[in-house]
């Protein structure tokens, strides 16, 4: 709110109505009728709901095929987190020290920002054909024979290929602006202070970056366990059979296929709460990040 | 030639290591070390796109056999002909132009929608003494901790009560209801200079006015920003749709991606020629989009979150 605004009484809340009404209808109701719903079993035909307490939290935990689907979603964001960032930040650091074409590959790097999830699961079945897949091809000169929607491990795999490959984009964009932001001065006094070009970056660059680095860190978690949805989708499928899938399909296998509302709103209640203490994570950082930047 | 010029594009680019003495050093490894690096991502990312390209230009039946090449084949044409023209579904709604179609439309509405949305509702909440402002406030901050992927399944219920599946609404609108837009239009509203409201105030405009006339237009860099997030964000949508819409006439091209693979399965010789030029047409605009307006585009994602 400014020192200095309008005095009117409804012209704000008419301004304000259409937003609200929107995120009233489509949003809380929804969130509410979840929260309400994870503590019911509900008829799969709609004859009706029993309270149930509990019970369907207590049926996630007791399931050893949700429990898999967890440990495999941790590992999935670990695993595409960390190699997005790894190489965004090669690609940014490298970008950002060429003066010749500097232009011409922060376009061809960031381009892929733009390719929907589907299209990258798309795309990963193609080079993971298992006739003739390019992929496919060169990992077979190593010897392994990748089988594609067929191998837990191999699928695991294509998928989390074609997760970095599309977080790269927003990853080298975001390091590469702040690359560029670290003022002149310092890298002078760095330049001077330090030879090595190596442990100039770990000393002086990476620190600087670092608050980047935290915020890219939960953009990269919330994308590994929402955004990858339409390429997961695409690379089985509707087929999921024992392939690996993430926390967020499985809402929706359960919900939409299974028709098994009760459990499903409860794995999405789930999901709220780690979604919650993940912002609650990244605001303690933000208000700690002032210090130093 | 000894006089060093540079254009000020050039001074502006060069780094500290770059103005050492250059004669000196006439070849550095770690250059060409930088550019390999810059290369092979470069081609990391570009190959794939390429690959579908080259694979719409060959026969399907030779692709069944051989799958992608380094040489380009005579189908392109018809292959493009069939990708636009030709139906796949068996009301006839599903052709690639038809998809193409759908999907302007709902990456233009959702775009439209919210920047307009997002912006009274930041306008409000910056400008007016409102009681409840805070309130407001955290009613629509809240929505940035729940994606749409969350709450799908109560989302689709309540949508179908409202009886707008298969309708463009119920396509567009539950899509806004988030708060992204709205933030980064109050964060450029806080930055507007104090000063301006008063001038406008003394000036004798009104609140109406002074949007319109003063702080749109003093927004426009913001609104191209948004524009181009939220054009590629709706484009690019897949989940709801899917739910949303179940006639062919309104599906999307990134919806009919799942269509499309389901095709290659089966008996027949898969058509990649086709299914690839779909791919393409999938990601043509957002990408056209994100590279000619990069600098708007880079601006509205970096300095959001500051």
């Amino acid at each position: 709110m400014k020192r200095a605004g309008f005095d009117n009484p409804w012209l704000p809340i008419l301004l304000l109505i259409p937003q609200l009404s929107i995120i009233c209808i489509f949003f809380y109701w929804p969130a509410w009728q979840a929260l309400r719903s994870s503590f019911f079993l509900e008829d799969p035909f709609g004859f009706g709901e029993t309270f149930v307490g509990l019970e369907n939290y207590k049926r996630l935990w007791e399931s050893s095929q949700y429990m898999k689907n967890a440990w495999f979603t941790v590992w999935f964001s670990v695993l595409v987190t960390f190699f997005s960032l790894a190489v965004a930040l090669l690609l940014a650091v490298k970008a950002d020290a060429v003066l010749r074409g500097a232009k011409t590959y922060r376009t061809l790097l960031m381009w892929v920002y733009a390719v929907a999830p589907p299209v990258a699961g798309f795309i990963a079945l193609i080079m993971f054909n298992q006739r003739w897949g390019p992929l496919t091809e060169f990992f077979a000169q190593f010897g392994w024979q990748m089988r594609v929607r067929l191998d837990y491990f191999d699928t695991a795999f294509a998928m989390i290929v074609a997760s970095v490959w599309k977080q790269i984009p927003v990853n080298f964009i975001f390091f590469l602006s702040g690359l560029q932001s670290i003022p002149r001065a310092v890298r002078e006094a760095a330049l001077i202070d330090n030879r090595s070009g190596i442990s100039r970056f770990w000393t002086v660059t990476f620190p600087l970056l670092a608050p980047t680095g935290f915020f890219l860190l939960i953009i990269n978690i919330t994308y590994a366990l929402f955004e990858t949805f339409g390429m997961i989708d695409t690379i089985l499928r509707n087929n999921p059979g024992n392939q690996p899938v993430t926390l967020v399909y499985q809402v929706y296998l359960d919900g939409f296929r299974g028709q098994d509302i009760g459990g499903s709103s409860a794995q999405s209640v789930v999901l709220m709460v780690l979604v919650l203490a993940l912002t609650i994570f990244q605001f303690r950082l933000v208000e700690r990040r002032i210090h130093y930047t | 030639m000894t006089v060093t010029t540079q254009t000020p594009d050039q001074a502006k680019a060069s780094t500290l290591e770059d103005r050492a003495p250059r004669h000196r050093q006439p070849f550095r490894w770690g250059t060409l070390v930088n550019h390999l690096v810059l290369i092979a991502g470069a081609l990391f990312m570009i190959a794939p796109l390429l690959m579908l390209i080259q694979m719409s230009t060959v026969p399907d039946a030779e692709l069944a056999r051989t799958g992608p090449s380094l040489s380009f084949g005579d189908r392109f044409w018809p292959n493009l002909d069939k990708a636009l023209f030709e139906s796949m579904s068996f009301s006839g709604e599903t052709t690639g132009l038809n998809m193409f179609r759908n999907s302007m439309i709902l990456g233009l509405g959702f775009a439209v929608g919210k920047i307009i949305i997002s912006m009274m509702a930041a306008y409000a909440i910056v400008y007016f003494r409102l009681r409840f402002a805070t309130l407001a406030f955290w009613l629509i901050f809240t929505t940035l901790l729940l994606p749409l992927e969350v709450r799908i399944v109560p989302s689709y219920e309540i949508t179908q009560k409202l009886g707008l599946l298969n309708t463009w609404t119920g396509l567009i609108v539950p899509l806004i209801a988030s708060a992204t837009a709205t933030f980064f239009f109050r964060q450029f509203f806080m930055s507007v200079p104090e000063e301006l409201v008063e001038a406008a105030k003394i000036d004798g405009a009104g609140p109406v006015k002074f949007f319109i006339d003063i702080l749109v237009p003093l927004s426009r860099t913001m609104i191209a920003a948004m524009f181009i997030i939220m054009f590629v964000y709706g484009w690019n949508q897949y989940l709801w749709p899917t739910m949303v819409s179940t006639q062919e006439g309104k599906f999307t091209l990134v919806q009919g991606i799942k269509q499309i693979t389901q095709g290659l399965e089966g008996g027949h010789i898969p058509e990649y020629g086709r299914s690839n030029l779909l791919a393409v047409f999938a990601v043509l605009p957002p990408v056209l989009v994100v590279v000619f307006f990069q600098r708007w585009f880079v601006k509205g994602l970096t300095e959001s979150d500051k």
